[in-house]
């Protein structure tokens, strides 16, 4: 197989291997795991549960961050009713409690959804380093399907057990379809 | 969202997706019909007559604002009149969407992968018509944000207790957060089209909104985590949002209105007249975009039977309403059911009980519920008649109350009307505008559907 080289003096961001199906692709995960690397992704038309655990991806900052919003939002909106309802503008009803609890219930409710829900989506894109306008990966002219139907892995020239040549006949002992140098 | 749930073979109508579909042919399929497909004339005539419909929102409005509230057909003791009842109307359309996105994937009902974005878009639309009817009802539209809580120099706040107040936030979170999980949903879908996009500006402009999405693993399994959330928190929103809606009439002393049945069957009703305007929609665009491998007859049979379902729930609360009215041996409430079912607008009643109760009835057959245009002309039949159960709700429950001598009527004007359609028109033309710039159908949801999505690894060597 040959490995679609660049330009040998400009600096490799790493290697890119290109499967046909998303069980080759796990594999093929799998094994790069195996071997020792870590900094490393996979690339894929939609999500394949199957990574999270030949990758061992396992980051529940979105779930922790939604959590923490939704107690804002919680906190928030039974502080505002009661705060405006006891202090900002007491109304004194037939002596009735101006902290009345059951009352509040919806609007503390809607803040809970609105707050945590906000959380999980920004939290979810910042976490992802989105926006990022450019990417090294996107210098594979064949990555365009990746959004499509193909599947890749990409080996980062980060990481510490990366070597040019070693790792391209890593990558080719995996049984890719095209094995591509990134530019950085 | 793993394992697609499947049911006997025989109780099924068709797959989910048609045979002979792949990865790369339902992205070119779904994605061509934004980058490739030209603009044909059915579409531009579409959008036209919309945008037509929508210059009657442009006229009422604007004399509603000149003028004031007083050009519509409310009165005392109707002081609820068209605006409430279109807002109830829109609103519950627009439930069926967050239904279809949120509470199907949570229940692993993958066939829902073919139409959520669409039901999405809808519930964003409506959501917006919807919102447009309780402002403008204020009389002076340009005050609306005295409804918000925050700091002024009239040293006033709202009122916490008051269900008018928990709308606004109800309808508000209820619009950021559809808004959010549909923009959540795009962001793949999008980068697919910044992918297969031949001209320079489309790459731009959907990369841009793509935001450098890669389809990284990585991302995807903290995308998953965060759909899933968003799923987890637009369900019970949903219910809110309606039962809020109910709370508006519940929470008050009217006979009609003070009812616990309520919140239920409202948002039955919500549901119900959600999935009949999905049909309406999907059943035209499904047959002008050659669609029907990917919208299959299983689709419609599903939504037929959820129509169905909460048809049911809805003719149950109509039930329940009319025993609750003889049983409660409150004189009032025994007349209010009596003058709903004999006095003026009993015409409207029976309408509403022959679109609501017996017309989904027909959907216990499985030939009308595989029919497409039998189940459009039903779903026509299904949208009025829950406008009219709004219509009778709010009306016959307000006209005739408790003095004899406060009693009178309500007859929509021409502003009415112009308002009110003129929101067809809004949403209609978002709609047209909506199938042209963006996918209709969530791209990697559908890859997910596809045999090539199963994950076989082969044996290491």
């Amino acid at each position: 197989m040959s490995v679609h080289s660049i330009d040998d003096l400009s600096p490799l961001y790493g290697l890119m291997a290109e499967f046909e199906t998303a069980g080759e692709l796990v594999a093929a995960a799998r094994r790069t795991r195996e071997a020792g690397f870590r900094k490393f992704d996979a690339y894929t038309p939609f999500p394949i549960h199957e990574l999270d655990d030949a990758m061992d991806l396992h980051d529940n900052r979105v779930s922790l961050f939604t959590l923490i919003g939704g107690l804002i939002g919680c906190a928030g909106g039974f502080g505002l009713a009661s705060w405006v309802e006891a202090v900002a503008l007491p109304l004194n009803i037939g002596g009735r409690p101006l902290i009345s609890a059951p009352m509040f219930i919806p609007i503390t409710f809607e803040c809970t959804v609105l707050i945590g829900g906000l959380t999980a989506a920004i939290s979810m894109i910042l976490l992802n380093g989105l926006p990022s306008p450019y990417h090294p990966v996107f210098n594979v002219e064949r990555f365009a399907n990746a959004s499509r139907s193909k599947f890749f892995l990409c080996i980062e020239s980060d990481d510490p057990k990366f070597d040019r040549d070693q790792t391209a006949g890593f990558l080719e002992s995996l049984g890719p379809e095209e094995i591509a140098e990134v530019a950085r | 969202m793993s394992q697609p749930v499947e049911l006997p073979s025989e109780i099924q109508v068709g797959p989910v997706i048609d045979e002979g579909h792949s990865l790369a042919s339902v992205s070119d399929k779904i994605g061509g019909i934004v980058l490739k497909r030209k603009t044909t004339l059915g579409w531009i005539l579409g959008l036209l007559i919309s945008f037509g419909l929508l210059q009657g929102l442009m006229a009422g409005a604007t004399w509603l604002f000149i003028k004031g509230v007083g050009i519509w057909g409310i009165n005392i003791p109707v002081g609820w009149g068209f605006a409430i009842v279109n807002f109830v109307w829109w609103i519950g359309i627009g439930h069926a969407g967050t239904l279809i996105s949120a509470i199907l994937l949570l229940l692993n009902q993958s066939w829902r992968n073919a139409i959520n974005r669409f039901a999405e878009a809808m519930t964003l639309f409506a959501v917006m018509c919807a919102g447009m009817f309780p402002v403008l009802h204020t009389g002076r539209p340009w005050l609306a944000y005295w409804l918000l809580p925050y700091p002024n120099t009239m040293d006033l706040w709202p009122q916490f207790r008051s269900p008018l107040v928990w709308d606004v936030f109800a309808v508000s979170t209820y619009l950021t957060i559809s808004a959010v999980f549909w923009f959540v949903g795009l962001i793949p879908d999008l980068a697919t089209l910044r992918d297969s996009a031949k001209q320079r500006w489309k790459q731009v402009l959907f990369g841009a909104l793509a935001m450098g999405w890669r389809s990284s693993a990585r991302h995807w399994q903290r995308y998953e985590k965060a759909s899933l959330l968003l799923a987890g928190l637009a369900t019970p929103l949903v219910v809110s949002v309606h039962t809020v809606v109910s709370f508006d009439f519940a929470v008050s002393m009217l006979p009609g209105w003070h009812t616990t049945i309520f919140p239920p069957y409202f948002v039955a009703g919500a549901i119900y007249s959600g999935f009949a305007m999905v049909l309406t929609l999907m059943i035209p665009v499904r047959k002008f975009y050659g669609l029907e491998d990917i919208i299959t007859m299983r689709h419609l049979n599903n939504m037929a039977k959820v129509t169905l379902a909460t048809g049911l729930i809805v003719g149950y609360g109509y039930m329940m309403e009319a025993f609750f009215g003889y049983y409660s041996a409150d004189i009032y409430e025994k007349f209010m059911i009596w003058n709903r079912m004999t006095g003026p607008y009993a015409p409207f009643y029976y309408v509403l009980i022959l679109c609501n109760v017996i017309t989904p009835q027909f959907l216990w057959f499985k030939r009308i519920r595989t029919s497409p245009f039998v189940l459009w002309c039903l779903s026509i039949v299904v949208n009025i008649g829950m406008w009219l159960e709004r219509f009778v709700i709010v009306i016959t429950s307000l006209h005739r109350d408790f003095l004899p001598s406060s009693w009178g009527m309500y007859w929509p004007t021409v502003w009415d009307w112009a308002v009110f359609v003129g929101t067809i028109g809004l949403f209609l033309t978002l709609i047209f505008l909506f199938i042209r710039v963006l996918p209709m159908i969530t791209i990697f949801e559908l890859r997910m559907l596809l045999p090539g999505a199963r994950v076989k690894e082969p044996v290491a060597q």
